[in-house]
């Protein structure tokens, strides 16, 4: 029998790893160079104004983004308070109740869909049932426009992390005679810092989205001060302030940016302390 | 069921029961004991998996006080059987019983019954620990607190006569606010021995209760069962037939669903009277 040699071999494994390497690097420093451009230029915008100030009139200096920060503080909080509590009562239906349901895989299915639609849909489906009927933007149809977003999310992990907690866990509460729904909140203190983890992911995913909020809560250049009109908030602001002529203006862009940048990255290093904490 | 069909052994009618007809040897205490009547009474029990069935007209007699060992070879239905008695089965969409579980005379197996006071009545020990994500203390208040209303001092006194009971009061008395998942495989199966008995359960189940622990736990847990069946009835699933003969009264061996014979832990060990029985404790297979 002939003897294959390994200088073949170990070509191809060389090959392969260098290119596995290599697109690594290249995501990595795709990553590297938005971080430090964004960084580079927000960071000068960031003086005491940007975040106590409201925006001046166009084309004027100085003001600052103070509306929009609070804003979208307030249209995330709302959008969490919604769509948390349905997409993990939603997530515990799909693990516990409709796990080998009819009803569970239509719902399961949906919530699938449902991930995968552009959020520019989300906003006009919601600008057709929340905006037009009311005759105005509001931060309730940002809001909610948010929490549509939300809603998958959090239910997929939910079922996800349920679905990791042994079924002798849920056994072992009913044998001693907890009903069904404490079983599950056995389970679900158990999958804790999973849940966790898949909540601040879902704030963190919402906190950057714009088109959702670009025929729902609009923009503002007033302070937030009702749900019910036109809210304020630093991704719409973004857009425009981009697109806008003045230096201005486009140096308070990129701040904001460096924002949202700064607040997503911190969710998502806080969701994988919990998530380490899981798995200690 | 094969062994004890009415034509093929002429008495009993069903099946043996342990007071009656296979009355303990004499230096057992259930010699002394007049026959009382089973704390459970299995009558024609099937059971199936979806389409597929996995128990076959079980009958069976379960004495008061006394341990009762389930063996057999994997996939006999042993944990099937014992599944049934509390019917922790049902959390499964399609798991059914068919047949009559007689707990004190009365059907457990009939819809009216109350669930959550069947199983205080009938406690279960888990293969695996089953510790949930709470402190020593709350694991064994959790059951106590689902059935009983309690005062703080009541409810303290509660958790430490159990966890004595459990034998595990000594080890972890200074240590009851520390997560109850931090214990050792032996230490968390002894709490959760210690969270049934807390409800003051009249039967314990026990699925192969040793099966994921080491041999020193194994031997403590042995030890607490000798001591629990003065205040429970006792079935214990096991893989091991040496703690079968060890810590029973009487044994049941199950093959393919069915219970092949049943009687007196010795005689069931010494003197079997079907081949296959003597087959698998003498090892030639399972």
């Amino acid at each position: 029998m002939r003897r294959r040699h390994a200088r073949g071999r170990k070509a191809v494994d060389l090959a392969v790893r260098a290119a596995a390497s290599l697109a690594a690097l290249l995501g990595i420093g795709v990553l590297v160079l938005i971080l430090a451009e964004v960084a580079r230029r927000g960071a000068p915008a960031l003086d005491l104004a940007f975040f106590t100030s409201l925006p001046g009139p166009p084309g004027t200096e100085g003001g600052g983004l103070a509306n929009a920060i609070l804003g979208t503080l307030a249209l995330t909080a709302a959008a969490t308070a919604v769509g948390v509590p349905l997409g993990m009562l939603a997530g515990v239906y799909l693990s516990e109740f409709g796990r080998d349901t009819r009803l569970g895989a239509a719902v399961r299915y949906c919530v699938n869909v449902l991930m995968g639609l552009p959020s520019i849909l989300v906003g006009l489906f919601v600008w057709t049932v929340l905006v037009v009927p009311f005759r105005s933007f509001s931060g309730h149809a940002g809001a909610a426009a948010l929490a549509l977003i939300m809603l998958p999310v959090v239910a997929r992990t939910t079922e996800d992390m349920l679905a990791l907690v042994p079924h002798a866990l849920r056994e072992g509460a009913l044998a001693v005679g907890a009903p069904r729904w404490r079983a599950t909140l056995i389970a679900f203190k158990a999958a804790r810092g999973g849940l966790i983890t898949g909540v601040l992911l879902a704030v963190a995913r919402v906190s950057g989205e714009t088109a959702p909020l670009l025929f729902t809560a609009l923009n503002s250049p007033f302070w937030p001060r009702s749900m019910s009109e036109p809210v304020a908030n630093l991704t719409v602001t973004v857009f425009q302030y981009a697109m806008s002529p003045y230096a201005d203006w486009q140096a308070k862009a990129w701040g904001a940016s460096l924002l949202i940048m700064a607040a997503v990255l911190t969710t998502s290093l806080l969701a994988r302390t919990f998530a380490r904490e899981r798995t200690r | 069921m094969n062994a004890t069909r009415p034509e093929s052994r002429p008495t009993p009618p069903l099946a043996p029961r342990p007071h009656v007809a296979d009355r303990p040897v004499a230096d057992r205490t259930a010699a002394a004991d007049a026959p009382a009547p089973p704390k459970i009474s299995v009558r024609g029990l099937d059971f199936h998996y979806g389409k597929q069935q996995a128990l076959f007209d079980n009958n069976l007699d379960i004495a008061a006080n006394r341990v009762t060992a389930v063996i057999g070879p994997s996939g006999c239905g042993k944990s099937t059987h014992l599944r049934v008695y509390n019917r922790i089965y049902q959390l499964y969409r399609d798991q059914r019983a068919r047949g009559e579980v007689l707990l004190d005379g009365e059907n457990l197996l009939s819809p009216a019954t109350d669930l959550i006071e069947l199983r205080r009545k009938v406690g279960m020990i888990f293969q695996k620990p089953t510790p949930f994500p709470m402190s020593i203390h709350d694991n064994v208040a959790y059951g106590l607190k689902l059935h009983y209303r309690l005062g703080k001092a009541e409810l303290a006194e509660a958790v430490e006569k159990a966890l004595r009971g459990a034998a595990l009061w000594d080890e972890v008395k200074d240590a009851l606010d520390r997560p109850g998942t931090a214990l050792s495989g032996g230490q968390q199966q002894r709490l959760c021995i210690a969270r049934a008995i807390a409800v003051r359960p009249e039967v314990l189940l026990m699925d192969e209760p040793t099966s994921a622990i080491d041999p020193v736990a194994t031997a403590k847990i042995e030890d607490l069962v000798e001591e629990l069946k003065k205040d429970f009835t006792i079935v214990i699933v096991t893989h091991n037939m040496q703690q079968a003969a060890r810590v029973s009264d009487y044994t049941a061996f199950f093959f393919e669903g069915r219970i092949v014979e049943f009687g007196v832990t010795r005689q069931i060990f010494t003197k079997p009277v079907h081949r296959q029985t003597e087959d698998y404790i003498t090892g030639r297979f399972g």
